[in-house]
């Protein structure tokens, strides 16, 4: 193992490998990732493979608009000798009160300020786009056509390979045990490998960032929770877009294999970086897609799983370099979108570390908005 | 044996795309299922999972006790999502 980095993240999930990519990209050497487990094994490797522009605030809009129009030639650009299998089947967004219904007006409305070209549709033409919806229980949905999903440890393979191609050093099973501050600078790190001296740090542990923050004596207001999905039996193509409920709490799509893939919220669950199985989410899950979309509640669940969410008060990340601890970058708080917004992610912090002109506005998701009191908090999210 | 051998039936992969995985350096399990789906069907690793392991501590020379599967998850085996919902209902009457 290297004993001196230039740049050392934290994390190899999307956001992790995104950064380390988006650096090298740019031209930053002597760059190492360092990751306790495998690559994509934390909340990455466990999420719902959805990416959606669908959003109610500006600056998520944006964000995910510009994290689609990467994805749509990621293959391309990370030169990958996979498929991250993107597929734009939609989102259908689905309500079952009129509070809802008008928030999701008051969505489009910002969506469409942004060029997402998203649209309310009527209860017969959600049928129309997925025949098994019950719409007797629902008051309208909402549609956007260039949302969908693609496969995140596949895309998350993509970034690390052309992170490496491009000599980003990655080391897996290697646990960052301290980080060594030398008045009021980072100097290095330390991990349960050996010590490697830098002179930056980028914290892209999401669920485990609050832990690697401590280490340098920062305290982030962030909280991780436990989040569940299931998956049933593959069957043969039957439904397009990923159905999504906020209120209802549900959302579900057919994967490209087959297998139907859903999940839903629970704010009782443990805030302990438990990641375990639940029999409580297995019925609740049961119950809901019986009742919303019948005829997948007559397939088998083949398994269930759980990941987490690192939550931040308004549930948007955190894009900053942590003042009072010089060369402390965090990218984390995803609070369940960290993965679809991946590719921002990466850019963002780039060129924050590199300190060149942003490419897109994310001054708003600085640490400080928490004590100022200038919380944006989002909407729509399960 | 066989290149072409079928490891998992459940998503068809092949025994050459697991020891070209290994290769590339992905040695554990789960890296191995991430990329392939291997695991991830109706068996959940019942099948393909001793095979797996056994061409990683082939490849690497660890013993197949060190090396770790996946996680067992529930079910067991596949249960229809609406006997669960018509049963954790009837436990609430």
């Amino acid at each position: 193992m290297k004993n001196k980095a230039d740049i050392v993240i934290i994390g190899a999930g999307m956001s992790g490998c995104s950064i380390a990519y988006n650096l090298a990209a740019r031209g930053a050497k002597n760059i190492v990732v360092l990751e306790k487990s495998f690559i994509c094994s934390g909340s990455t490797g466990a999420c719902g493979a959805g990416f959606r522009m669908q959003w109610g605030t500006e600056m998520n809009c944006r964000m995910s608009k510009f994290s689609t129009e990467f994805f749509e030639h990621a293959n391309e650009i990370l030169e990958y000798d996979g498929d991250i299998e993107l597929r734009q089947s939609g989102y259908l967004m689905i309500a079952d009160t009129e509070k809802e219904l008008t928030q999701f007006r008051k969505n489009i409305e910002v969506q469409h300020a942004c060029g997402i070209p998203s649209r309310m549709v009527s209860l017969e033409e959600a049928r129309e786009i997925v025949p098994h919806l019950n719409t007797s229980i629902l008051s309208g949905a909402a549609y956007c056509q260039k949302d969908g999903f693609l496969n995140p440890h596949k895309t998350t393979d993509a970034f690390y390979k052309a992170a490496k191609r491009l000599g980003v050093e990655f080391y897996t099973f290697t646990e960052v045990t301290g980080i060594k501050v030398e008045k009021g600078r980072i100097v290095g790190v330390e991990t349960n490998r050996g010590d490697i001296e830098t002179r930056i740090v980028v914290n892209a542990a999401n669920a485990w960032s609050q832990g690697i923050a401590r280490m340098v004596g920062v305290e982030l207001p962030l909280y991780s929770e436990r989040h569940q999905i299931l998956v049933t039996e593959p069957v043969e193509h039957m439904q397009d877009p990923m159905v999504m409920a906020f209120n209802l709490n549900l959302y579900v799509q057919q994967s490209p294999h087959g297998s139907f893939i859903m999940g839903r919220s629970d704010s009782s669950e443990p805030r302990d970086l438990r990641r375990t199985s639940s029999w409580h989410f297995l019925e609740e899950m049961a119950k809901t897609i019986d009742k919303v979309l019948p005829p997948i509640g007559q397939l088998r669940v083949v398994r269930q799983w759980a990941g987490l969410y690192n939550m931040s008060p308004d549930r948007q990340p955190i894009y900053d370099k942590v003042e009072g601890v010089e060369g402390f970058y965090v990218a984390v708080g995803f609070s369940g979108h960290g993965f679809m917004f991946g590719p921002v992610t990466g850019t963002v912090m780039a060129e924050m570390i590199l300190g060149l002109e942003p490419s897109i506005d994310a001054s708003r998701l600085r640490l400080s908005r928490f004590a100022e009191g200038k919380l944006f908090t989002e909407p729509s999210v399960v | 044996m066989d290149e072409n051998t079928i490891i998992c039936r459940c998503s068809d992969v092949s025994l050459k795309e697991i020891r070209e995985l290994i290769a590339q350096g992905y040695v554990t399990y789960d890296e191995i299922k991430r990329l392939t789906r291997i695991g991830m069907g109706p068996c959940q690793g019942k099948t393909c999972g001793q095979l797996v392991l056994r061409e990683i501590a082939n490849a690497t020379g660890r013993s197949m006790s060190e090396l770790q599967f996946h996680n067992i998850r529930p079910p067991v085996v596949g249960v229809k999502l609406h006997l669960i919902a018509e049963e954790a209902e009837r436990n609430e009457e």
